[in-house]
């Protein structure tokens, strides 16, 4: 928004796609066609559902990663590997824990040959830039989480990059301290103490996101594609609580919400992973009178403490189940949901399986193999290889991991972990002694 | 905040200038460098195949074969230390690679090391003709076998583990492979490595000292060292002798432990990837006192400055290469991956299959298919020796090693004894054995086998200690807050919960126990021999023998023995104690 002169693109997106190959029936699709300019003198902000390729994206564009279809260009010229003047901020801060405060944030600098005299000049600056001297010495080891990510700042500062990548550089930090590192940082950017021209950041956190952001691009998961594109002419410093701040977080979770109610598509159903207990808090939530017959999603966020990666996988699942319907920000129970969150502890049970049965293909097509079986059980390996036909074997792991906790939770089949078997009763009389 | 001894990064002159420290730092320095060069002068003189090296009992000698062997030692941990380097980055470089290069190295860990030392001398001897080098080639390879295979695991795994985070940030700021190589790949792998080499090179002492004095086809090649001291006193049947030979040995692994082992593991701790402070890290006064030395300090500084511009000149002409992960193998899929993934593997089957048929027709030109079963009746006989002597270790080190565990200060002073008992060459003792077992009339049978699990024993205990050690104050008190009291306690907490740690220590008892077999089924004091039925036993007569098919025989049957054992028995109980116990 500071920008004055006719705005120059540093990197340009065109038909950015990323596919996996899957062993069988075709690709994952991680990203499919995006288009994205990153101008200069904008913090833009790339914002979507956990899985929605967003880290992803952010690899493509400083080279870490190579796109399956499209270009990428910093200044004009194609990105098929890390750029000099693109640097990143890590979510895990990406520390060497062998080396000290002033050799980390002098690697990158020994890496292009910088001699050693000018590098320890060049370091020790940066340091001093973002308040971590005195700790030049000192181990990650030693520091807290948000000196740890000083670390990481200091790192991809002292390069003097372009193009400053965050990918959820705040998100491992306690709340305080994440506001006081990014006030810290916005000060630097807006003072222009850093040669930074543009700031590209991947986020979950809709408020930090609204706190930085000059312009935010919304991205649609399964597969990733751009969704919506929001300008945010707000002035620094943002108050959080300014009806203007407000309405455009509405806007962002409008945004992220589709209307029309989610249906499993087959059985390799991505299904988010988030157990019973934190559906029934957010039901819970939503049933309460004073939001009356529909809720805003950012208002439930906010009552429960969650960030939108968290909140969205428990509404997803949610919808899936025919517990919950959502559009335009707003959440809703279904009669089926006020049934479940009205029922005992048991009866809760038998209505979870009744729709796990009937609305999560996965579970059903389980259950039928079990029940086909003569001795009543099945390998989890078979049905992992189905999975695998269409997801990654992660993916596919994770969602057999999520289908066995709903499975039991329901009582609709047992898991036995160590022979990795799905049978039709529950063992629950394996008493025998450990060892 | 804890003190470390790590170097404070003021540039001033001050710190450069040599302190007191100096005056002992540098002596130790200067008094390693003649020692390297005094030991090894001995190690190329001319040398014909079966001439008697000479070897004297006088125990002023001692110290100069001390040295001697430990610089067979050292020798071998260079070679180990370049094997690692090569094979563990080649197998986690493609799956293909590692489809072949990991069970290769896992079954390379079963075998009998000093079946191998027959087999190999020969070869070295005709590579060096003339010379000793070829026999020391063959003792270091020996030794190289005992330290190689589980550095390279060690390696390979920390590759695998290595976050992805931290090669994207190599990547991201442009360092080369070289780069990439040893500020990253070998910096993380430095704990598992350095614990790794250290138990390595505790369990070489057994087969340094096995390996010098060797008979093969009839010609005894001893070669300076303890090892060979050992040999003649036991010919000579000079008690005074092996009593000299013990204390030798007991000093060099005492200095082995101040001087090396324990400051490589406290130097080696500050390259943990944890970012917690947790227990107290481990110390060593040598660590400590090399970091207060200014002027060697000042020293290591010109070396690396040296070294780093070799290094930089190296990684300019390297290719600069993109860091690709490398997919995890899913073993239920490998047969799988497309076209060339089937040729790969059919390649590798058509391999095994011919290397089959090349080891059987060698072994059939000597040895009948009778022969081949009465062998694995032999080895029958062994494993019979192994489970006993590990189950009866195992009853009695378990019970002790909690004990002490749960006692902390008691566990800080046995710990180590644990480990310098682990480290001491059992087989030193050996005589000591023989002539009680004749003095007392005994049936070798039975009594020779305890020499096979005597050195390796420890291992159990160490491990048990620092299970039990580790086990959680909450659990302590959770259970003494439910009440529970004696067996029930035992059974439920106790046992269970150093289960893990006994099996990593178990594992190796017994595995130390089918290679000491070599030397423990037949034992010597004199002109007495005591021998007992088991294949150990066939593969060192058949060795003596120089036959050459039945000694391949031999290790083929034992190694399948040890193959099948492990994967039959140690790893389903691993997999099982990793998925019970794993808290996440």
């Amino acid at each position: 928004m500071s920008a004055t002169a006719p705005t120059e693109t540093l990197l340009t997106l065109r038909g950015v796609s990323k596919r996996y190959p899957a062993p069988e029936k075709g690709d994952i699709v991680i990203l499919d066609g995006i288009d994205l300019d990153v101008r200069a003198g904008e913090i833009l902000a790339i914002l979507g559902r956990s899985g929605c390729g967003k880290s992803t994206l952010l690899r493509i564009l400083c080279g870490l990663m190579r796109a399956s279809d499209g270009e990428v260009r910093y200044r004009g010229a194609p990105v098929t590997r890390p750029v000099p003047g693109i640097s990143m901020v890590f979510q895990t801060f990406g520390l060497f824990p062998w080396l000290n405060v002033l050799q980390n944030v002098e690697l990158g600098l020994e890496a292009q040959g910088v001699p050693a005299a000018e590098r320890r000049a060049r370091a020790l600056a940066a340091i001093d830039l973002i308040g971590l001297d005195g700790f030049e010495s000192a181990y990650p080891k030693e520091l807290s989480g948000g000196m740890r990510q000083r670390v990481g700042f200091a790192r991809a500062l002292v390069v003097n990059p372009d193009v400053l990548l965050m990918d959820e550089a705040f998100s491992a930090l306690d709340v305080p301290t994440a506001e006081t590192l990014r006030g810290d940082l916005l000060d630097l950017w807006l003072e222009r103490q850093i040669p930074t021209r543009a700031i590209v950041m991947v986020s979950h956190g809709i408020e930090e996101t609204l706190m930085l952001a000059d312009r935010i691009i919304i991205l649609d998961s399964n597969p990733g594609r751009v969704k919506a594109e929001l300008k945010v002419t707000l002035r620094h410093p943002r108050d959080p609580e300014s009806p203007a701040f407000r309405h455009l977080t509405d806007r962002i979770y409008a945004a992220m919400t589709r209307a029309g109610g989610l249906q499993a598509a087959g059985i390799a159903h991505r299904l988010p992973g988030v157990g019973a207990q934190q559906m029934i808090g957010l039901l819970d939530e939503v049933a309460w009178p004073s939001y009356g017959s529909q809720a805003e999603l950012a208002a439930v966020a906010d009552a429960l403490e969650l960030a939108v990666d968290e909140l969205f996988p428990i509404v997803e699942a949610l919808e899936l189940l025919g517990f919950a319907t959502v559009g335009e920000g707003h959440i809703a129970l279904t009669a089926h949901g006020t049934a479940f969150l009205e029922a005992d502890i048991l009866r809760r049970k038998e209505i979870f399986a009744e729709h796990l049965v009937r609305r999560v293909p996965l579970a059903a097509h389980i259950r039928r193999v079990i029940d086909e079986r003569p001795q009543r059980r099945a390998p989890e390996s078979r049905f992992l290889r189905e999975l695998e036909d269409t997801l990654s074997e992660d993916e596919a792991e994770r969602v057999l991991g999520v289908i066995v906790d709903w499975g039991r939770y329901a009582e609709l089949f047992a898991y036995d972990y160590a022979s990795g078997e799905f049978s039709a009763e529950d063992p629950g009389t394996d008493t025998g002694a450990a060892a | 905040m804890s003190l470390h001894t790590t170097l404070p990064t003021a540039p001033g002159l001050l710190s450069r200038l040599p302190n007191r420290w100096d005056l002992l730092a540098l002596p130790l320095v200067c008094g390693g460098l003649f020692l390297l060069a005094w030991g090894s002068r001995g190690m190329t003189v001319p040398y014909t195949f079966g001439a008697p090296l000479p070897i004297s009992l006088d125990p002023v000698h001692l110290p100069e074969y001390a040295l001697r062997t430990t610089l067979r030692m050292a020798a071998a941990l260079a070679c180990s230390f370049v094997f690692t380097f090569v094979y563990a980055k080649l197998a986690a470089s493609s799956r293909r690679a590692e489809q072949l290069l990991i069970p290769l190295l896992d079954v390379l860990q079963s075998v009998p090391i000093l079946g191998f030392l027959s087999v190999t001398v020969i070869w070295f001897v005709q590579l060096f003709p003339g010379s000793l080098l070829g026999a020391e080639c063959a003792a270091i390879f020996a030794i190289f076998t005992s330290q190689a295979w589980n550095m390279a695991f060690s390696f390979f795994y920390a590759l695998r583990l290595l976050p992805k985070d931290l090669y994207q940030v190599a990547d991201l700021f442009g360092l080369s492979p070289w780069q990439r190589f040893w500020k990253l790949e070998v910096p993380y792998a430095i704990p598992g490595l350095v614990w790794n080499t250290m138990m390595s090179v505790s369990g070489g002492w057994f087969f340094v000292v096995a390996s010098e004095a060797i008979t093969v086809a009839n010609q005894t090649v001893t070669l300076p060292g303890v090892g060979s001291y050992i040999a003649l006193a036991i010919q000579h049947e000079d008690l005074g002798a092996i009593g000299w030979a013990i204390l030798c040995m007991a000093v060099v692994i005492a200095l082995y432990d101040q001087l090396v082992f324990r400051p490589l593991v406290a130097w080696a701790d500050r390259f943990k990837f944890e970012f917690s402070q947790g227990q107290a890290a481990p110390r060593s006064w040598v660590l400590d006192l090399f970091a207060r030395a200014h002027g060697l300090r000042a020293l290591a500084g010109l070396l690396r400055a040296a070294t780093g511009a070799v290094a930089r000149a190296l990684a300019r002409r390297l290719p600069r290469r993109a860091w690709r992960p490398v997919p995890r193998i899913k073993w239920r899929r490998v047969a799988l991956a497309g076209w060339a993934g089937a040729a790969w593997s059919l390649a590798l089957f058509a391999g095994a299959a011919a290397s089959i048929v090349l080891l059987a027709r060698f072994v059939l030109t000597e040895a009948s298919y009778a022969e081949i079963g009465r062998v694995f009746v032999l080895g029958g006989c062994t494993l019979l020796r192994v489970v006993v002597l590990t189950a009866l270790a195992t009853a009695l080190w378990v019970p002790v090693g909690i004990a002490i565990g749960l006692r902390p200060r008691l566990a800080q002073h046995v710990q180590p004894v644990a480990l310098f008992l682990s480290a001491f060459p059992a087989n030193l003792l050996f005589p000591v054995a023989v002539l009680g077992i004749v003095h007392y009339g005994l049936d070798p049978e039975i009594w020779v086998s305890p020499l096979m699990i005597l050195g390796t024993q420890w291992y159990i205990l160490f491990n048990v200690i620092a299970g039990a050690a580790a086990l959680s104050n909450d659990l302590r008190e959770a259970a003494a807050n439910l009440g529970l009291r004696g067996a029930l306690y035992w059974r439920r907490v106790l046992l269970p919960a150093v289960f893990p740690a006994y099996l990593t220590g178990g594992l190796t008892a017994s595995g130390g126990a089918w290679n000491a077999s070599v030397v423990s089924e037949v034992v010597t004091w004199g002109r007495t021999t005591l021998n007992a039925t088991g294949i150990g036993a066939y593969i060192a007569q058949q060795t003596a023998a120089g036959d050459h098919p039945r000694v391949v025989l031999g290790i083929a049957v034992m190694s399948l023995y040890v193959v099948v054992f492990n994967r039959l028995v140690w790893k389903p109980l691993y997999d099982r104690a990793q998925q019970r116990l794993a808290t996440d």
